[in-house]
């Protein structure tokens, strides 16, 4: 049972699980003061063998929050992963220091790894282009706490489609809710890749892929941006003729639902202009502080799942 | 080495004709020091055609590599000149440390001691996928 002690891949765990993750989150944010000495006297380690500020502050700041302590490293340079140390042993010598784990790591698989080694959970907190689960419980409730339902959405996915590791993990989350459908805006060279389309299909999750954003904004009950990259284009003509369209504007906004969730991974760049943040339709700052409740919520959860 | 009579060994008879070269190449026969011989399309009733593997020594076999390739191959054990086994064999749910990620950014391209893992996503088309990046690796990849 390696998923309901560590959280590797989203789907790993089940709908139910995730919505009792949820329940938990939304309590405390009702009453936080329940939850100040919740983690008193417990560790949580962050091993970040590559640089994501905003995912580790998430997970810190959620550790303090409980009454816990943090420590781990930054970087992989400042660690005896520069030495040459393997995964395996990292992580049963730092589970021999803290309670739980979190851990960014630029290969893929990584966390599958050290959770097969290490005598205290894992939390998968990114690695390469893989998954991205806690991105993913952040989406979740924000959703939830926004539309009051995770079932009965018609959701927007746009910009990059091919390399977002967080749009496919949320497809695959929200796949499993009933009456889902997407809508995939985005160039053609960023489509989501065969093996997404394929499984949607083998889900019977019905989607639409088009090319502009403003065809279809007035349709959608939830819209998740992401960036999209020059470089990624093949020819400077078509990013030229398609940027616009990726760049979601207040003029955008018009058609769209009054209670249109719009929401972002972030970092963003320019693909939401900032005039957009005063719109209450803005939920990506939402999304961080969620992220920190899921993240209080699923440390929690591990830490009772280990005793 | 008479090809018709083995003494203690192998015959790995039914592979799928084409495959018995693979059979050699992952099973590492050309490193062994006894007799082998691959017979290649061979006249079969309920095949048509077939390839045939005769290993001359009980060796000590990776049967999970021979079932990988061609699950519908058998495996025939001789001792002292008589068939005392005839293994069937069955698609493998996983290949554990036959198989090589080819992603370069999975934690196996790394992690040196790290046994490479692969599970059966598809049992149709022969599709596995790495156990830990999930990246697809096809039957005749």
């Amino acid at each position: 049972m390696i998923f309901l002690l560590h959280l590797l891949d989203i789907i790993d765990w089940s709908p139910e699980d995730l919505d009792r993750l949820m329940d938990a989150a939304d309590d405390m944010i009702a009453r936080p003061d329940d939850y100040r000495e919740a983690a008193k006297y417990k560790k949580l380690a962050t091993l970040f063998y590559e640089p994501s500020t905003r995912t580790r502050l998430s997970f810190e700041a959620a550790m303090l929050e409980l009454g816990g302590q943090v420590l781990g490293f930054a970087d992989a340079s400042a660690s005896s992963v520069s030495k040459g140390e393997s995964v395996a042993d990292t992580v049963r010598t730092v589970g021999c220091y803290a309670d739980i784990i979190a851990m960014r790591h630029p290969k893929e698989g990584a966390p599958t790894v050290a959770a097969a080694f290490s005598p205290v959970p894992i939390i998968n907190a990114g690695d390469g282009g893989h998954h991205h689960p806690t991105q993913t419980l952040a989406d979740l409730l924000t959703i939830r706490r926004e539309k009051g339902r995770l079932n009965q959405l018609v959701i927007g996915m746009c910009g990059d489609l091919q390399f977002g590791r967080t749009v496919h993990s949320l497809m695959n989350a929200m796949a499993r809710y009933k009456s889902i459908r997407f809508v995939l805006i985005s160039p053609e060279e960023l489509r989501v890749p065969e093996y997404m389309r394929e499984g949607m299909k083998a889900l019977g999750v019905p989607f639409t892929e088009v090319e502009k954003l403003e065809d279809v904004i007035g349709t959608l009950d939830v819209l998740y941006m992401t960036r999209v990259q020059r470089e990624r284009f093949f020819n400077e003509a078509d990013y030229v003729r398609l940027k616009d369209s990726y760049i979601l504007t207040m003029d955008k906004l018009k058609p769209a639902r009054k209670d249109l969730a719009v929401m972002h991974p972030l970092p963003r760049v320019n693909e939401i202009r900032q005039a957009v943040d005063k719109d209450p339709r803005a939920c990506y700052f939402k999304q961080v502080l969620n992220g920190k409740h899921m993240r209080k919520a699923l440390i929690l959860k591990l830490l009772e799942a280990a005793k | 080495m008479n090809i018709n009579e083995i003494q203690d060994g192998y015959v790995i008879d039914h592979i799928h004709a084409g495959l018995s070269m693979r059979i050699y190449r992952y099973l590492e026969l050309d490193k062994l020091d006894c007799s082998v011989a691959i017979i290649k399309n061979a006249k079969s009733e309920r095949m048509g055609r077939k390839d045939i593997i005769k290993i001359d020594e009980l060796i000590p076999l990776n049967l999970e590599i021979i079932s990988y390739i061609d699950a519908g191959a058998t495996v025939n054990v001789i001792k002292d000149g008589k068939l005392i086994d005839k293994k069937h064999l069955a698609v493998p749910e996983r290949v554990v440390g036959v198989l090589k990620c080819k992603n370069p950014r999975c934690i196996t391209q790394t992690e040196q001691e790290l046994q490479h893992v692969f599970v059966l996503k598809d049992r149709e088309k022969g599709v596995y996928s790495c156990y830990y990046c999930d990246t697809i690796h096809k039957h005749e990849d």
